[in-house]
């Protein structure tokens, strides 16, 4: 039987600046995590970007310490949630 | 986005960032009765063994559940079966003393095993004693004041009244020394000691949760929280009127409520125990802007206490518990908005301004979930006052049908401000009436059941 697929939501907020997007592709695919879909705008001014990553046989803890250390790199606020809490908040 | 939208994505994590957005506990009930011995010390080892086995990874699983969703759980907690059950046992004919060194070895068992296991609090050193006391149930009792003084995470909760029997005055009176003379000892223990009517067995919420009858051997209940996201809507809702009101708190309700389910079956699922109930209440803590005071003056009172904030908080407590009650599949515990003094920001603050007191938190507790609770009282406050204080709540509850409680902190001098930390917050002491309540309560004996109990 094929394993459920797992995915978690990045949410990445900051000052915009060239890299940002960059850093964190390069991160995932360095982790050979696949994106999913990736939508960027600009929210009250500020860079705010949601990817939403395959992390089926991917460590979730180990994913969120690297986007962590990216977040720090680039100067923004890195969020990686799994994507239940928004299934569950906005889906009956 | 394919799967979500942007805003819902955004709304999702603003409400966690920004709002204060969180799972107010998460509460694992354990049955105890298996532990219950003739001889004191094993029957201590015995509660010791169980908590902290059943209870083992608690702790490590809210973490990775945290950190899984990305939303905070602010405490993790254990609530037992009411020791006064197990008391009579191995204390029936022991002194008084003994009794009462017996009681409190067994509450600092209790307070070892939360600290082993280093959660938050651990509730069930309670008795339910609505009709009359047995022989454990009376030992417990008496043994409070010591027993909240002498321990840190032990929380007491007394049931004198139900809807069924009526309210017990014997107990009420006694419970009105009970507090006195714990906060003869220090104040602090009576922020972990409620007196109730129609206490849930289900409840997640401290100072109140046990492990009730009728419940499992090990049980998962969580406990939500987000006055603060509700506020941040309704304040974007300026010219709406209340029917948009309530049905804006109805939606974002079923929203806070589906974090509760979500986390509480899959911390049910990972400590592999039955997921027990989501408790709706919206519950505030000190923070800037986490308040049910400030949801009612958003609501458009001037500040939280005037004439009308008994209708606000009856509309805010039944759209909450309309929206809840389609996000999970089990709701249980208090449900509803509690409205604490000293752990509320906005409460404090009307208290400060002199536009709410005693009488209209009285008026209050008849339409939100809880009762008189955190209100710091004058230290020198008459025993009896605080049973008439405690025996008023009960009516409420009583006639209802629905819970009340009374936590009630003697302390200081009126106008005084008394702070206790942490989420439990501060508070300028309230005044009382003056006139006294004394020989009424001290009739004793127990006022009937209301007549809207013959339900049969």
């Amino acid at each position: 039987m094929q394993k459920a697929k797992e995915r978690a939501v990045i949410t990445v907020n900051g000052i915009d600046h060239p890299g940002i997007i960059a850093a964190i592709t390069k991160a995932l695919a360095d982790l050979n995590v696949n994106i999913e879909d990736l939508s960027q705008t600009i929210v009250q001014g500020l860079f705010t970007m949601i990817l939403i990553a395959d992390i089926t046989d991917h460590d979730l803890a180990r994913l969120q310490e690297k986007m962590a250390a990216v977040g720090r790199e680039q100067g923004v606020q890195i969020t990686v949630q799994h994507e239940d809490i928004f299934k569950y908040m906005h889906r009956v | 986005m394919s799967v979500y939208s942007i805003e819902e994505i955004l709304e999702t994590v603003r409400m966690i960032q920004a709002q204060h957005l969180d799972i107010r506990t998460v509460t694992m009930g354990i049955s105890l009765r298996g532990c219950v011995s003739p001889d004191i010390d094993t029957m201590r080892d015995n509660i010791y063994e169980t908590i902290t086995t059943r209870a083992g990874r608690l702790v490590s699983e809210a973490k990775a559940v945290e950190e899984k969703f990305g939303i905070p759980i602010v405490n993790k907690r254990i609530a037992v079966t009411p020791i006064g059950n197990l008391l009579d046992t191995p204390l029936a004919g022991a002194s008084e003393r003994e009794a009462i060194e017996g009681a409190v070895g067994v509450a600092k068992t209790l307070d070892a095993a939360a600290k082993k296991l280093n959660i938050d609090f651990i509730g069930g050193y309670s008795a339910l004693v609505h009709k009359g006391f047995t022989v454990g149930e009376s030992i417990l009792i008496n043994s409070i004041p010591e027993a909240l003084t002498s321990t840190d995470r032990v929380c007491s909760s007394i049931n004198v009244a139900t809807t069924k029997s009526g309210i017990n005055m014997d107990a009420v009176l006694l419970m009105g020394q009970v507090i006195r003379k714990t906060a003869a000892r220090d104040p602090v223990g009576c922020a972990k000691l409620v007196v109730f009517a129609n206490a849930p067995p289900d409840n997640p919420f401290m100072a109140g949760a046990f492990h009730g009858d009728g419940e499992p051997e090990t049980v998962i209940n969580v406990g939500i929280s987000g006055p603060g996201v509700v506020r941040a809507v309704l304040s974007q809702m300026d010219d709406a009127d209340l029917g948009k009101l309530s049905e804006t708190i109805k939606r974002t309700a079923f929203k806070i409520t589906r974090m509760g389910e979500l986390v509480g079956r899959e911390m049910a699922g990972r400590l592999d125990v039955e997921f027990g109930i989501v408790d709706l209440s919206l519950a505030p803590t000190p923070a800037e802007g986490d308040s049910v005071a400030n949801i009612l003056e958003v609501m458009g009172l001037e500040r939280c206490g005037t004439h009308g904030t008994t209708a606000a908080l009856a509309l805010l407590t039944d759209a909450v518990k309309k929206g809840g009650a389609m996000a999970t599949s089990y709701t249980g515990g208090l449900s509803g908005a509690f409205i604490p003094v000293s752990e509320d920001a906005g409460m404090v603050d009307a208290l400060r301004v002199g536009a709410i007191g005693i009488d209209k938190l009285e008026a209050m507790t008849s339409v939100c979930s809880v009762g008189l609770d955190m209100i710091v009282v004058p230290g020198d406050t008459p025993p009896e006052t605080i049973s008439a204080i405690i025996a008023d709540e009960c009516a409420i509850g009583m006639v209802n049908a629905k819970t009340t409680g009374v936590r009630i902190i003697p302390a200081g001098k009126e106008g005084e401000y008394v702070e206790f930390g942490g989420l439990l917050g501060g508070s300028p002491v309230m005044g009382l009436n003056k006139f006294s309540s004394a020989k009424f309560v001290r009739r004793g004996g127990r006022i009937p059941a209301p007549i809207q109990s013959f339900k049969n």
